[in-house]
């Protein structure tokens, strides 16, 4: 958190020239409403005075710039318009409205392996998906031993592409899509393909080409960890706006949320009887038996290993029942839950607050998330408590813990949080 | 999308024919994928059909212009008019079953409609090496019009050319065209003299005669005919019609048609990745 405000006032000081820039672009479709491929079709509309489809506004003013070297993210959940928005930065649709503007050279990856024929062979694909993606042979000569090596086909390269296993077919088309050498790269959601070790080897492409001040990536995805992994820039899209543009961490974090209020939502509407007003009057995670659950960082929140991290918890429930809370340490860092509480019985029904203080002192540099539920007992399972309540977004907690650059920052856990016992055996 | 360079234009271009080239090698390749006799096809084929057509109107119906080389005279129509339907016709579905990739990838689009036009006029170059083959074994008295070919080749390309940037461009709206198209070709080759010599027509009415001969197809089947085999008897729109305005209807319809179809095309092939 710190370190960002940093990187922010720097790039604004050296600002590099842009790469790609959104002038008020806006897009609508026509979605016939009846049948209309057919001269009968058209003829009937065309005498009864039906235009035979309604428009559809997908994009509505967006505006925005990439900078050379950039790596932009753009997130939005299914159907809000980023793929249009991709395909008009491609080229492939033209915008209603607008301006885009692009500088070098424009490689789209709206699918992977574009025109690919499985009655080529491997080679012959490259070559053919190459010159779809503006290269000329010779363009692709150069880049063609990266692309197999990248794809490790070698052998499989004179091969038809029928013939190859699905992962592999897969494997060439992302090849050539990152070999490319192109100025600007636009990505749609093509990140997860092939096996872990093929993974591997994109990460630290990505990372490389993040590094890189000469390319520019656009980059289409529902993978928020990679948003925050590779993006230094992000926008949000929601029903054909731009709600949530620049820093990544805020449009991954708006984003995570935006599903989740979906999906509470989806919820509401099956007991939608029941508790109609609910939805309306409590933010997400809270409802009528627990009106307030919150987390407050009493310490700093950025503590080294050698402090403790202190929090309130501040609570609302008015039942005469056992109850418990549940707080759980996400590593927004890593991924993963890295600690997690377990029940822990509260006894004051009404409005207080609790006080927690933990040592950090078993931890390296992270960030963590603190996330609390209020729980009952579950009538279903004797050994479990049931949740009634979490803290949304806005009630969690961040925190960092933020060593000395002395120490390694590689695992989770400290070294010496672990004894460790060596010896010779022979 | 605009780039913003000053050779923006001249890299568009170089990029069309990179990707033209890829597609009619592409294509070409994968025509007779899968088939033992492969490329041999496109010459067997076309050379079955004409035995079949040999024997039924030849040997059975005894149609003949009056030359010795009917039969090649037939050969060669049929070769051409083989071109001029499977051009249009491979043209016309060109852009809806590439519809795929245009959803994918934004390239000129008309490049799909010439590449599958250039395939069918690769054929043609095959086919007219074996009529040629047998014109020398037939010992053909080749005169010097034969330099002449080419243009008719040429006008014959641009026609269906012109005519397939329409029907690719129609048939992205309204699939029913191809059902069309099947009927109207039936027809013309019926229409024009291909399997029949004029004179037939000519018997049953002048003034019909003359009319067939102003398609753009019949003037250039005629004219090739004239060049390259027979130029005694075929008759041509410049031998058989005698005003010069009406001599100059075929070249005005190719001249049109081409002109309507780039244009047609043009207009609407921005929306076609939106519309399929």
């Amino acid at each position: 958190m710190h370190t960002q405000g940093i990187d922010k006032q720097v790039s604004e000081l050296t600002e590099p020239e842009v790469a790609l820039s959104v002038e008020h672009v806006s897009k609508s479709f026509r979605l016939p409403t009846e049948q209309a491929t057919g001269l009968k079709q058209a003829f009937i509309n065309w005498t009864k005075g039906i235009k035979g489809y309604k428009e559809q506004k997908v994009l509505k003013d967006i505006s925005f710039e990439v900078h050379k070297g950039d790596f932009f993210g753009i997130v939005g959940r299914n159907g809000s318009g980023k793929s249009t928005l991709l395909k008009l930065i491609s080229g492939i649709y033209v915008p209603d409205e607008g301006n885009i503007r692009y500088q070098g050279k424009l490689v789209p990856f709206i699918e992977l392996g574009v025109g690919f024929n499985p009655e080529l062979t491997g080679r012959e694909n490259v070559y053919l998906n190459g010159a779809l993606l503006g290269f000329t042979s010779e363009e692709i000569d150069a880049m063609y031993d990266d692309i197999v090596d990248f794809a490790e086909l070698g052998e499989f390269m004179d091969q038809k592409l029928k013939n190859y296993s699905s992962g592999m077919q897969v494997r060439l088309a992302f090849s050539v899509a990152i070999k490319a050498q192109g100025d600007i790269l636009v990505l749609d959601e093509v990140l997860a393909v092939g096996d872990e070790a093929f993974q591997r080897k994109c990460d630290t492409f990505f990372a490389n080409i993040k590094k890189d001040p000469t390319k520019t990536v656009i980059l289409v995805t529902h993978d928020m960890s990679a948003v925050k992994k590779y993006c230094n820039k992000a926008i949000l899209i929601k029903d054909g706006n731009i709600i949530v543009s620049g820093d990544k961490d805020e449009v991954a974090d708006k984003y995570s949320l935006e599903n989740m209020q979906v999906k509470s939502n989806s919820q509401n509407v099956e007991n939608r009887s029941k508790d109609d007003k609910d939805s309306r009057e409590y933010p997400v995670g809270l409802n009528a038996r627990v009106p307030v659950l919150r987390i407050h960082p009493v310490s700093n929140q950025i503590v080294t290993s050698d402090d403790n991290f202190e929090f309130d918890l501040e609570y609302e429930f008015n039942e005469d029942i056992p109850f418990y809370v549940a707080f759980s340490f996400a590593d927004t860092k890593r991924g993963g839950i890295s600690y997690d509480s377990g029940s822990l019985r509260l006894t004051r029904k009404g409005h207080h607050t609790v006080r927690y203080s933990l040592p950090m002192k078993l931890f390296n540099s992270t960030d963590f998330k603190v996330v609390a539920s209020l729980r009952e007992d579950d009538s279903d399972n004797q050994y479990k408590t049931k949740m009634i309540a979490f803290t949304n977004e806005q009630n969690s907690c961040l925190f960092s813990v933020k060593n000395d650059y002395r120490l390694s920052n590689y695992a989770l856990l400290r070294k010496d949080s672990i004894p460790i016992k060596q010896e010779y055996v022979d | 999308m605009k780039n913003t360079k000053d050779t923006a234009s001249e890299s568009k271009r170089h990029y069309a024919m990179v990707v033209l080239k890829e597609l009619v090698k592409t294509d070409f390749k994968l025509r007779y994928q899968g088939s033992f006799l492969g490329v041999a096809w496109s010459v067997l084929k076309p050379l079955m059909l004409f035995v079949v057509m040999y024997f039924v109107f030849v040997r059975f119906l005894k149609f003949t212009d009056g030359t010795p080389h009917f039969p090649l005279v037939l050969l060669l129509g049929i070769q051409l008019w083989n071109f001029f339907t499977e051009a249009t016709n491979m043209g016309m579905s060109s852009i809806v079953s590439r519809g795929d990739l245009m959803r994918k990838i934004h390239f000129p689009n008309a490049i799909i409609v010439v590449a599958a036009t250039l395939n069918a006029m690769i054929s043609l170059g095959i086919n007219l090496v074996v009529v040629l083959v047998f014109c020398i074994a037939s010992r053909v008295q080749f005169t010097w019009r034969v330099v002449l070919v080419p243009i008719g080749i040429a006008e014959l390309y641009i026609f269906a050319l012109g005519v397939a940037l329409l029907l690719a461009t129609m048939n992205v709206y309204f699939r029913d065209i191809q059902h069309i198209w099947e009927v109207v070709l039936q027809a013309m080759f019926y229409g024009i003299p291909i399997i029949y010599p004029l004179s037939m027509a000519t018997s049953v009415s002048p003034a019909f005669a003359k009319f067939i001969l102003i398609d753009p197809v019949a003037q250039t089947i005629q004219d090739i005919r004239y060049w390259l085999i027979a130029p005694d008897t075929t008759p041509t729109v410049w031998n058989y019609i005698d005003s010069w305005w009406i001599k100059m209807i075929p070249l005005a319809i190719v001249l049109f048609v081409f002109v309507l179809g780039v244009y047609v095309f043009r207009k609407n092939s921005r929306k076609f990745a939106e519309i399929m």
